[in-house]
């Protein structure tokens, strides 16, 4: 231990370059726990169910232009036509897309009344045949039936006697019980009751931000509307196949309408969080690049500071010091440089976490995060320490003997 | 002299080329990194109507639930009802003003060939046009005459009119929109700013619309709307009922000269509201709000939050990557003092040893500038990739960012020379002559 000392001293000398080194990996520091604590957060994210059987779904938007148009009519052919092609598991006409980003939300609220707490949901307008095509899972009570069904005109402000939620909609009414919601009435649009009578295990709102993303409701709906989308289940393994197949029999089987944005659900999923992978990557980026950069400065600043002292090395080495020594004396002084700036660095990094939380509300990091940064660093400067050390170690005796 | 220092700062950057090209990474990624990031922060809360930004005005009312206030009461709603945006209009107190909403609608071409198009529309009040600078190639914008008289007119973008009338001047010719015929009185020139400052609602950085139509087409249902539609009470059956609602889904523009006209205006929703209270309507307390373009931008956080952020982080980063060149620099130049006390030994100044190594961190500054402004070109290459449409238009390199980029280096390297320059210079001639 008499070595910590004796470095110390010499590091006391230079004060100025140690303190950069320092800063450096503090810096560092800061910046890289932050930026993979951002990155885990988008990875959490991203990796939430949706509740939709991704890899087998589609949809396309149906938008009517003709005039005088039995849009009900033409709903149920068109239902029926999709249903019954070979290789479609079922399909349904909807109001919205989880993860697309537009949609509809009304609140529900335990009691009739004005100024009651309610609790916002995404709404999907469906009927009975939206838990086999969208490939969800009906966790308790049951599914509506083809009577429960009724006829939405646009602008109509009445609602449907029963509904559908996702557990975690039931969680938030119901917290002692989630199970308990069914049979339940709640209110929507303040005075009308509805009844729970199924909870579905998950479905995603269209808004990937917001926090109720995982609160939806299911309500049995047809609409007459002229603009709506066809939201369709297929085989494994026929979705593409079907995707050209049914729009073209779509758009050839009525000219009065535009079927458009044929699109999958896999797709939509990649646009919902491609700000997310966008930033995750360029994060990396900065992370790999940051801890380059500080070991490449570590390796200039130590092999600068051997050169100055190839004197004093030589010194030590004709006076007994095995290379182990030398090399060890680099290692540990690279170590001690490290812990002030690491000291530093977790105290930058909680600040600007801290920072980032009151900014941008994000959460607060894990003490695992910031120990990890710890051990990381202290890797980073050990190995990039290395062969400047080495070089070190291998400075001749008689170099002592001689004069620059 | 100058050259003399530049050709020896080339010399001892040549001959520590490993050093030197660290250096000049490093310089170069964090200018890289910074100046990508910068830039896309820039574009995103540029200005995007100079000339009269200060004059144009969003018009918020409080007309929301007294029981629970919008945006926890931080501020009113963002949008108006169409009562009230429809009284404002009716009141012509301002010097120009522009009710607004999205639209959408299908349009039938006459040539039978031709499948129909979807079209995203804007329906607003024949201001718009004069208010927000619209440039015109045919015709112009309707008159408030057809506003009032709920003419069946139409303003094309440049793209729809190259569709539909492969580019030539259209003007007194019709079209069919959904189901009506609709006179063409105006085609815009490209016309996109950025951000798409009159409504931000539906995306600060969407593309500007393929159509314009007056706003009181869609009272009478002959155009449909889109947009973001927000109610805290519920509204009757059918559309004549939604329109008498507390929905809010209307935005309301106006223009004003001066301050004083700005007060007035001011004064005028203020007695407004206190005339509406007395229906029962507007229970909050009174908070209107005009906000000019900036003002605007600014409160609904046109800037993202994820472009602010990577901001933040690319300084800090520029900041690694000064203190790496200070610290390199340092141990060069401390590397040099054998030369630096024969130097001074010989009679150099410390004026002229100053700016001999001043050069040399200004000359390592500008290779590292140049290195940057070369990653920040990719940086933005790749953000767009990465992005998609969203950051369309949003990451390109102008001249400003370009010497910028430059002069950032240049000034931080300079800055970061200052201390090891200084040290070097302070070498005591007498100790380093002693060793040699």
């Amino acid at each position: 231990m008499l070595e910590t000392g004796l470095i110390i001293r010499a590091l006391a000398r230079n004060k100025i370059g140690a303190l950069l080194i320092a800063l450096q990996i503090a810096l560092t520091m800061t910046i890289m726990v932050n930026a993979i604590f951002m990155i885990q957060d988008r990875q959490q994210q991203m990796q939430r169910d949706s509740g939709l059987d991704e890899a087998n779904t589609f949809y396309l938007t149906n938008t009517i232009f003709g005039q005088d148009y039995n849009i009900q009519a033409q709903l149920q052919t068109d239902l029926h036509m999709i249903r019954n092609t070979p290789g479609v598991v079922d399909a349904i006409q909807i109001n919205a897309i989880p993860l697309s980003s537009s949609g509809w939300s009304m609140a529900l609220q335990h009691e009739p009344g004005e100024d009651k707490d309610a609790v916002g949901t995404a709404v999907y307008m469906v009927d009975e045949h939206a838990i086999n095509s969208m490939g969800l899972e009906l966790i308790a009570g049951t599914n509506f039936t083809q009577e429960d069904i009724e006829l939405r005109k646009d602008g109509q402000s009445t609602w449907p006697a029963k509904t559908i939620i996702t557990k975690a909609f039931a969680e938030n009414l119901y917290p002692d019980d989630w199970q308990s919601a069914i049979g339940k009435t709640v209110y929507i649009s303040q005075t009308q009751p509805m009844q729970i009578i199924g909870i579905i295990k998950a479905l995603q709102a269209p808004w990937n931000g917001w926090n109720g993303v995982e609160r939806s409701m299911l309500v049995p709906f047809h609409r007459e509307s002229k603009g709506s989308y066809y939201f369709i289940r297929t085989e494994e393994g026929q979705r593409d196949a079907l995707m050209p197949a049914i729009e073209k029999a779509l758009a050839e089987s009525d000219k009065e309408r535009i079927i458009r944005r044929v699109t999958t659900v896999e797709d939509t999923r990649k646009r919902s969080y491609r700000q997310h992978n966008a930033t995750n990557k360029i994060l990396t980026t900065v992370v790999i690049t940051l801890t380059l950069i500080t070991g490449f400065g570590i390796v200039g600043l130590a092999i600068f500071s051997i050169n100055r002292r190839t004197k004093q090395i030589g010194t030590r080495r004709a006076l007994g010091a095995t290379k182990g020594q030398i090399m060890r004396y680099f290692m540990m002084e690279n170590f001690i440089i490290s812990t002030i700036g690491n000291v530093i660095g977790c105290i930058g990094a909680v600040a600007l976490n801290m920072w980032l939380v009151n900014t941008f509300n994000l959460s607060p990091i894990s003490f695992e995060l910031v120990a990890f940064g710890v051990v990381a660093l202290f890797i980073v400067g050990q190995l990039a320490v290395l062969y400047p050390a080495r070089k070190a170690a291998l400075i001749a005796p008689a170099t002592a003997t001689r004069t620059i | 002299m100058f050259s003399y220092y530049l050709r020896l700062a080339w010399i001892s950057i040549v001959r520590h080329w490993g050093l030197s090209l660290l250096m000049v990474c490093a310089i170069g990624l964090g200018i890289g990194a910074a100046m990508t990031t910068v830039t896309v922060n820039y574009l995103m809360s540029a200005n995007p109507i100079p000339e009269k930004s200060e004059q144009l005005f969003y018009v918020q009312l409080d007309s929301w639930d007294v029981n629970d206030p919008f945006d926890d009461g931080l501020n009113p709603p963002d949008q108006l009802t169409f009562t009230d945006s429809t009284n404002l209009m009716r009141a012509q107190k301002a010097f120009r003003q522009n009710i607004q909403a999205q639209a959408f609608g299908v349009i039938e071409p006459e040539d039978p060939e031709m499948l129909p198009l979807i079209v995203n529309g804007r329906a607003n009040s024949a201001d718009f046009f004069s208010m927000f600078n619209v440039p015109f190639i045919y015709g112009s914008g309707w008159s408030n005459q057809s506003d009032e008289s709920k003419e069946f007119v139409v303003v094309l973008s440049k793209e729809t009119n190259d569709k539909l009338f492969g580019g030539t001047d259209s003007v007194g010719k019709s079209i069919k929109l959904e189901g009506n015929m609709f006179r063409v009185v105006g085609v815009i020139d490209t016309w996109q700013p950025k951000p798409r400052f009159y409504d931000i609602t539906t995306g600060a950085f969407n593309d500007s619309e393929d159509i314009f139509v007056p706003f009181h087409l869609i009272e009478d249902e002959k155009i449909s709307r889109s947009g973001n539609t927000n109610c805290w009470k519920p509204s009757g059956d059918g559309f004549k009922a939604f329109l008498a609602s507390e929905c809010i889904w209307t935005q309301f523009w106006v223009e004003l000269k001066t301050e004083q006209d700005k007060q007035d205006y001011l004064q005028f929703l203020n007695a407004y509201v206190e005339e509406q209270k007395q229906f029962g309507r507007f229970q909050r307390p009174l908070d209107n709000r005009l906000s000019n373009v900036m003002q605007w931008l600014e409160a609904q956080e046109v800037v993202a939050d994820d472009a602010q952020m990577m901001m933040a982080m690319s300084f800090m980063f520029l900041i690694v990557c000064l203190l790496n060149t200070v610290g390199l620099l340092l141990a060069k130049f401390l590397g040099k003092a054998p030369e630096i006390g024969l130097r001074q030994a010989l009679g150099a100044s410390k004026s002229t040893l100053f700016s001999q190594y001043i050069i040399e961190s200004a000359c390592i500054g500008i290779l590292g500038g140049i290195l940057g402004l070369f990653l920040a070109y990719l940086g933005l290459k790749g953000v767009e990739n990465l992005y998609g449409d969203y950051m369309q238009g949003l990451a390109s390199l102008d001249t400003n960012m370009a010497i910028l980029a430059v002069a950032l280096a240049l000034i931080s390297t300079i800055l970061a020379g200052l201390y090891p320059t200084w040290r070097a210079c302070n070498i005591q001639p007498a100790q380093q002559l002693k060793s040699q």
